[in-house]
């Protein structure tokens, strides 16, 4: 239905197909996911949007293959999957650093396990420090960086393994405004340099529009597609402009609706 | 807080109490408030203590070297044996109850499989098992050996079974997610994420395998402070009953703080160190 032909109609690298989610719960069934279609491109920067408890990280998850769908498939490159890897890198909101690796341990653990020489390991770690600005950094621990220092060790550690696509879950809701939009500008560049392919979940209406070339606005309960907004305003994007105001606009409603939605049902199960 | 600010200031502080005891108990034992038989002056303690310590027969130079005439003293043997003995029962505990604990933390068809039986003997302190010990075991180190890896056993196992269990799923994923196997996540991520659960479980152990050294010393052998101490009190020597117990209470400080160095040095990386 709101499959991207056209942009390309040649060559969709993922492909989720009919996926349906059920979680069995002590009350009974939660539909976390309906009915979910959605053919995305390669380079393509998606943005999937929606209130708390849609269905965001059950989409993701799904996608990264950590739980498999109740029914559906997700297929890269037309392959299905079924276990969780590096060809879809994950960066998670909470940072996921393993706190007793260094700043460089944790970008290299993913090399390591592929078994990659120790001079080439060095190398790609040396380029992602430079690029990510983390270099002063590389033998500190976790504990001692700061919020989005972390989740820049997050990105390079996914970028190091080259994954074709990464999928990213509110990567900066723990940010404050002013490291969030560095951090935003900072993953554009990254994106074109490295062309990857991005699914960026997130709860903010501008970042999504700042970001994406298409934003996947999702319902509450069941966590179905309610529409694909796509953004074509040239980039860098001047959130004061008429025409991203008027997406702004247009999102917002959209969203509304669906808290709404989320109140009515948050009232009626107190 | 001011005091902590020199080193100096800050060890002066936690040398203040012991020492007003000490100068109190002292003033009162010279006062004749208590028979010396029941307890003695800190300074008959000391005397007594260095008596302990140091070789029984004058250095001559000839038979050994210095090092041996020097490690020659009752106290200092004592505590080689208790040492010893301590030791020993450790690395048994630390073997069996790493192992087992990591299998049963990693894998819940072993967990359901070995805690009915673990549940059942874990309350029985090692105490009870004394009888069996000597009438399985004999005398000398062996029933020593059994009695410690016993106390210590438990709290290794019980800390690893929940530092295995407590490692952060968000952390699986991230590892899957590069493409960590099955092995590599046990020995990269659950091993080092259960670090600081397996080491407070070892700390506990060492401190359980101390105490019942020194209670199986009196039982079954003929050496170590726990001897001592028995051998002590039948000749009512109190000063020398606490000079043993002194010494037990150093040795345990010099063992916890050991451990405490290790246990910072392998947790630089938690967010409780600096
Ligand atoms: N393992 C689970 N078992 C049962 N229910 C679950 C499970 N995981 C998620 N859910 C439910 O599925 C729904 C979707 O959850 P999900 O975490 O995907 O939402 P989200 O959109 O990511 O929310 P947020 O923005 O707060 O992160 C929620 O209602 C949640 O309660
Ligand atoms: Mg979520």
């Amino acid at each position: 239905m709101y499959e991207s032909k056209a942009l390309c109609s040649s060559c969709p690298e993922l492909v989720i197909e009919n996926i349906y989610k059920v979680f069995k719960s002590g009350q009974g069934e939660i539909f976390a996911l309906e009915r979910i279609n959605l053919s995305i491109n390669k380079g393509e920067f998606v943005a999937i949007l929606g209130p708390s408890g849609c269905g965001k990280t059950t989409l993701l998850n799904t996608i990264a293959g950590f739980s498999p769908p109740s029914s559906g498939r997700v297929l890269v490159n037309g392959v299905e999957v079924t276990s969780p890897g590096p060809d879809q890198g994950m960066v998670f909101q909470e940072y996921a650093l393993f706190p007793w690796m260094s700043v460089e341990k944790n970008i290299s653990f993913g090399l390591e396990i592929k078994k990659l020489a120790r001079s080439e390991i060095k190398n790609r770690v040396d380029v992602l420090l430079e690029k990510l600005q983390l270099l002063d950094f590389r033998r500190r621990f976790p504990k001692d960086l700061s919020g989005g220092m972390k989740q820049r060790v997050a990105i390079a550690r996914v970028l190091a393994l080259d994954s074709p696509i990464m999928l990213m879950d509110e990567p900066f809701g723990a940010l404050d405004a002013l490291t969030r939009r560095t951090m935003q500008d900072e993953l554009l560049r990254i994106w074109l340099e490295f062309k990857k392919t991005i699914i960026f979940v997130t709860h903010g209406i501008q970042e999504s529009i700042y970001l994406a070339d298409r934003i996947v606005v999702m319902t509450y309960r069941p966590g179905t597609i309610k529409q694909v907004v796509p953004v074509t305003l040239p980039r860098p994007r001047d959130e004061s402009s008429t025409q991203f105001i008027e997406i702004q606009k247009y999102l917002s409603k959209l969203v509304m609706e669906e808290q709404m939605r989320f109140r009515n049902s948050e009232a009626e199960t107190i | 807080m001011d005091y902590k600010r020199s080193p100096f200031r800050k060890l002066m502080f936690s040398v203040a109490l012991p020492i007003c005891i000490v100068i109190i108990w002292e003033i009162l034992s010279r006062k004749g408030l208590f028979s010396p038989q029941v307890l003695p002056a800190p300074s008959q303690v000391l005397i007594r203590w260095i008596d302990y310590l140091i070789p029984h027969d004058p250095y001559t130079g000839d038979k050994s070297t210095f090092l041996a005439w020097l490690f020659s003293g009752e106290l200092v043997q004592d505590t080689l044996a208790s040492g010893y003995r301590v030791i020993g029962g450790f690395v048994i505990a630390v073997v069996f109850g790493l192992t087992l604990g990591l299998l049963m933390g990693f894998s819940n068809f072993i967990y359901d499989f070995f805690n009915p039986i673990i549940q059942l003997l874990r309350p029985i302190p090692p105490i009870a098992y004394i009888p069996l010990a000597i009438l399985w075991f004999g005398l000398g180190n062996p029933p020593a050996f059994f009695l410690i890896s016993l106390g210590a056993f438990f709290p290794i196992l019980m800390n690893t079974i929940a530092g295995v269990r407590q490692v952060d799923p968000l952390l699986i994923r991230a590892a899957r997610n590069l493409g960590a196997s099955d092995i590599t996540l046990f020995r990269r991520i659950i091993l080092p994420a259960a670090t600081p659960n397996i080491l407070v479980g070892l700390r506990v152990g060492i401190g359980v395998a101390f105490i019942v050294v020194i209670v199986a010393e009196m039982i079954a052998v003929n050496n170590g402070l726990g001897y001592r101490i028995l051998e002590a009190r039948e000749f009512l020597w109190s000063d020398k009953i606490i000079a043993g117990m002194i010494s037990i209470g150093l040795l345990g400080l010099a063992i916890d703080t050991c451990m405490s160095k290790i246990n910072n040095h392998l947790l630089r990386w938690h967010s409780g160190n600096n």
